[in-house]
C-alpha cells in the first residue's frame, strides 16, 4: 500500500500536472494557429472592451436571460464551479502537502467549510446526472461520454471525503483520491472538460461579433 | 425520435433534395465532406463541437423547439448533433439518406436567427454550424429545389428574381410616371452620378411589391434627398446564395452592388426594408471579399427614416391613429441593434405603440428568415406549425389592442403573414415606409 503511495503521490502527481499544462498550452496554441489559418477573421474581429463585456455577463450569477430563467440550474452551476475551483486550491490538507513539498503556502479554507463545498460539488455532480437522465432536452445530448466526465469530476470529491472522514477502507480512498484527481487534470485539455480553456475565447468572438459588428448585446 | 418528415406527418418531396441525393453514392459523399472538412472546418467549427457541454440550455432560444411541443431534436444543440456534429464525429461516412435528412434539417429547420447564441454559456453559434452543413450540401448538390432556383436566378441575372435588365428600368419609370400624378416634380434618378445616397432594393421590389419603389421615392423626394438607383445590374441587394452555401456567387453579388454604388461615385449606400439583404452586405459578404467593413457606409432603411425624421427632413402631418406593435427583425436587431431607432421612428410616426414580448435582442424569428421561406411551398406548413410561439406571442399582443404590425422587413412580412393567415389572427402588417408615406407631409 506504502509504495502504491509513494507513487501515485509522487511521480505521477508530475506526470498529471505536466501532461496538464502541456497539454492545455498544445491545445490553446493549436487552437489559435488553426484559427489564424483557415478562420481569420475570429481576429479581425475580436474587440478586448466586447469580449470582456460579455465575459463579465457570464460570469455573473443571473447576469444573462437565460440564467435567470434557470434559477436553479444557475445556482448550482456557480456554486458547482466556485467550489470545484476552490476546495483543491485551498484546501488545508493539499497546502500541508505543498508545503512539505515546496516550503510555500497560501491561504486555506477552514476544514468544516471546506467539507461542506465538497459535498456541493457532489450535490451538484448528482444534481447534472438528474438532468441528463430526466430533462428530455439533455438527455437527447447526452452520449456516453457526458456519464464518464461527470463520473471522472465526482470521483476525487467523493474519495477525498471518505478518507478525511476516515471511513472504513480510508487508505484505499486516499489512493484512489489521489489517482482521481490525476486522471481529471490529465483530461481537462482533452475531452469536453477543455470549456474550461476556450470559455473566455468562445465568450469573447460572440461578445466582439455582437457587441462591435452588430451593435447588439449577447446575454 | 422524430424524423423530419414526421414533423408534419407527411412525406415531404423535395426535388432538389431528392433529384440531387439520387446523383450521389456513400463513397462520393465522403470524398466531398473530408474536403470540405479539410478546406474550411477550421477551429470555429472544432471548438463549438468539442467545447459544447451537451447542457441543453440552448433549446428555450429556439422557436422551432418551443412551438415542437419541445421536442429536442428541434433544439440548437439537438440540430447540430443531427447534422454537422455527425459528419465530423464520422468523418464524412455518412449515407446518403444522412444527407437528406441533415439537409432539410439546415435548410428548414433553423432560421440562423442567432437567437440560441445569446443563451448558450459559450456563445457557441448554431447559425454557424447550419450554414456550414448547408455549405457541405450546396458541394454535394443537395439543396431544396425552389432557394436553388433562386440562387440560380442570382447567378445568371445578379438579381433574385429573374428580372432583366428593361424591365428593372422600366419598373422605375413606370413608378416615377405613378408618382408623378400624385406628385408632380418627383424623379427617380437613374445613374446619377455623385449623388449622395445609392438606393438598393431586393428583388422581390420589382417584381412583385413595386409600390415600395414609388413610396420611397415619395419619401425622397419630400426630404429633397440627392439620391440614385442604378441602370445595371447591382441594383438587387439580396442574397439567396448566403444561405445555400454558395458562398464564392454570394462574394460576387456584394462585389456587384458595392461595385455599382462605387460606379456611380455616391457616397452611402441605404437599403430597402429587408434584413438578410442587410446582414449579406453588412456582415457577411464583405468578409469573403476581404473587407473588414463594407468599403463604403450602408445603412438599413430603419437608421435612414430615423435621420430623416430626427433633422425633421420629413414632417408627420397626422400620427398613425390604429394601435401599432413592432416585430424586431434578427437580422438587423441581433445583427445591426437598431430596435431604439425603430422605436424612436414609431414613436414619431404612430399614436399608438404596443410592445410585443419579448422583444429587441430576444424576439422570436419569423421563421421565414435564413433562407427557410426561400425553400417553398413544399416546407410551408413546418414553417408555420414550426413557430408556434410567434402566433401566440403575436396573440398576446392583439389581446393588448394592437392591430397592426410593423416588420421593417420583407423575410418577416412573408413569415408573419403566413402566420397571422394560419393561426387566424386577422393583423394587419405594414412596414416602417407604409406607414411614413401615409403620414407624412409630402410637399
Ligand atoms: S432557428 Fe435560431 S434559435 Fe433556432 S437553432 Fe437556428 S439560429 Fe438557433
Ligand atoms: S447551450 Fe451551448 S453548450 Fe449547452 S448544449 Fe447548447 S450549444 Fe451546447
Amino acid at each position: 500500500m506504502h509504495a502504491i503511495y509513494e507513487i501515485v503521490s509522487g511521480p505521477m502527481v508530475w506526470l498529471a500536472a505536466i501532461i496538464f499544462i502541456l497539454g492545455s498550452l498544445y491545445r490553446l496554441i493549436f487552437m489559435g494557429r488553426l484559427a489564424a489559418k483557415k478562420d481569420p477573421m475570429v481576429f479581425s474581429y475580436l474587440s478586448v472592451y466586447y469580449s470582456l463585456r460579455s465575459i463579465f455577463h457570464w460570469i455573473i450569477p443571473f447576469a444573462s436571460v437565460n440564467m435567470r430563467k434557470h434559477p436553479i440550474m444557475t445556482v448550482v452551476a456557480f456554486a458547482f464551479h466556485i467550489c470545484l475551483f476552490a476546495v483543491p486550491i485551498f484546501l488545508c490538507a493539499h497546502i500541508i502537502l505543498i508545503n512539505e513539498a515546496w516550503q510555500v503556502k497560501w491561504w486555506y479554507l477552514p476544514n468544516p467549510i471546506a467539507d461542506v463545498m465538497t459535498l456541493i460539488v457532489i450535490g451538484a455532480c448528482i444534481f447534472f446526472l438528474g438532468r441528463r437522465l430526466l430533462l428530455r432536452e439533455v438527455r437527447y445530448l447526452t452520449t456516453f461520454s457526458d456519464f464518464l466526465i461527470l463520473a471522472g469530476v465526482a470521483a476525487p470529491f467523493v474519495t477525498g471525503f471518505w478518507s478525511y472522514h476516515q471511513y472504513p477502507g480510508h487508505e484505499t480512498a486516499a489512493i484512489l483520491h489521489i489517482i482521481s484527481g490525476e486522471i481529471i487534470l490529465v483530461m481537462i485539455p482533452f475531452t469536453r472538460l477543455s470549456h474550461m480553456l476556450f470559455f473566455p475565447f468562445l465568450r469573447g468572438y460572440a461578445g466582439s461579433e455582437f457587441g462591435a459588428v452588430r451593435n447588439a448585446v449577447d446575454w | 425520435m422524430k424524423t423530419p418528415a414526421e414533423a408534419t406527418d407527411e412525406q415531404i418531396i423535395d426535388r432538389g433534395i431528392e433529384d440531387g441525393a439520387a446523383k450521389l453514392t456513400q463513397d462520393k459523399v465522403k470524398r466531398v465532406v473530408q474536403k470540405m472538412l479539410a478546406a474550411e472546418g477550421g477551429a470555429r467549427l472544432k471548438t463549438y463541437i468539442e467545447t459544447c457541454a451537451h447542457c441543453g440550455l440552448c433549446s428555450e432560444a429556439c422557436h422551432f423547439y418551443i412551438s415542437n411541443d419541445k421536442d429536442p431534436a428541434y433544439s440548437p444543440a439537438g440540430k447540430i448533433k443531427q447534422t454537422i456534429g455527425e459528419i465530423v464525429k464520422k468523418r464524412g461516412n455518412v449515407s446518403v439518406d444522412f444527407i437528406k435528412t441533415a439537409c432539410e434539417i439546415s435548410f428548414t429547420e433553423c432560421n440562423l436567427c442567432r437567437r440560441c447564441v445569446m443563451y448558450c454559456p459559450f456563445g457557441i453559434d448554431a447559425a454557424y454550424m447550419m450554414l456550414f452543413m448547408r455549405r457541405i450540401c450546396h458541394k454535394l448538390g443537395v439543396v431544396p429545389q425552389y432557394i436553388q432556383d433562386t440562387a440560380h436566378s442570382h447567378s445568371a441575372t445578379l438579381n433574385q428574381m429573374w428580372v432583366k435588365e428593361d424591365e428593372w428600368i422600366d419598373t422605375l419609370h413606370w413608378q416615377e410616371e405613378e408618382a408623378r400624378d400624385e406628385i408632380p416634380g418627383l424623379r427617380i434618378p437613374i445613374e446619377k452620378e455623385g449623388a449622395d445616397i445609392f438606393y438598393s432594393v431586393i428583388g422581390p421590389e420589382p417584381k412583385f411589391r413595386a409600390q415600395l419603389i414609388y413610396q420611397a421615392a415619395v419619401i425622397m423626394h419630400a426630404a429633397g434627398v440627392d439620391w440614385t438607383m442604378p441602370a445595371t445590374p447591382g441594383w438587387d441587394n439580396s442574397d439567396m446564395c448566403m444561405y445555400t452555401g454558395d458562398v464564392e456567387m454570394m462574394a460576387r453579388l456584394k462585389k456587384v452592388h458595392f461595385e455599382t454604388a462605387m460606379r456611380l461615385k455616391t457616397k452611402r449606400i441605404v437599403m430597402g426594408e429587408c434584413g438578410h439583404a442587410f446582414r449579406s452586405v453588412h456582415d457577411v459578404g464583405n468578409r469573403y471579399l476581404g473587407w473588414k467593413m463594407a468599403p463604403l457606409p450602408v445603412i438599413h432603411a430603419i437608421e435612414f427614416f430615423y435621420e430623416l425624421l430626427r433633422d425633421r427632413k420629413i414632417r408627420i402631418k397626422k400620427k398613425f391613429q390604429k394601435p401599432v406593435t413592432f416585430h424586431d427583425p434578427c437580422n438587423i436587431v441581433r445583427g445591426r441593434g437598431l430596435h431604439e431607432k425603430a422605436r424612436y421612428v414609431i414613436h414619431q410616426t404612430c399614436k399608438a405603440f404596443i410592445e410585443m414580448h419579448p422583444n429587441r435582442e430576444h424576439n422570436y424569428c419569423c421563421s421565414a428568415g435564413g433562407g427557410v421561406i426561400n425553400c417553398g411551398p413544399p416546407f410551408r406548413k413546418k414553417r408555420v406549425t414550426g413557430n408556434r410561439v410567434k402566433a401566440d406571442q403575436l396573440e398576446a399582443v392583439k389581446a393588448k389592442g394592437a392591430e397592426i404590425v410593423i416588420a421593417p422587413c420583407h423575410n418577416c412580412h412573408g413569415g408573419l403573414e403566413d402566420i397571422i393567415k394560419h393561426y387566424e389572427l386577422g393583423m394587419e402588417l405594414k412596414f416602417l415606409g407604409d406607414i411614413i408615406y401615409e403620414c407624412m407631409e409630402k410637399e
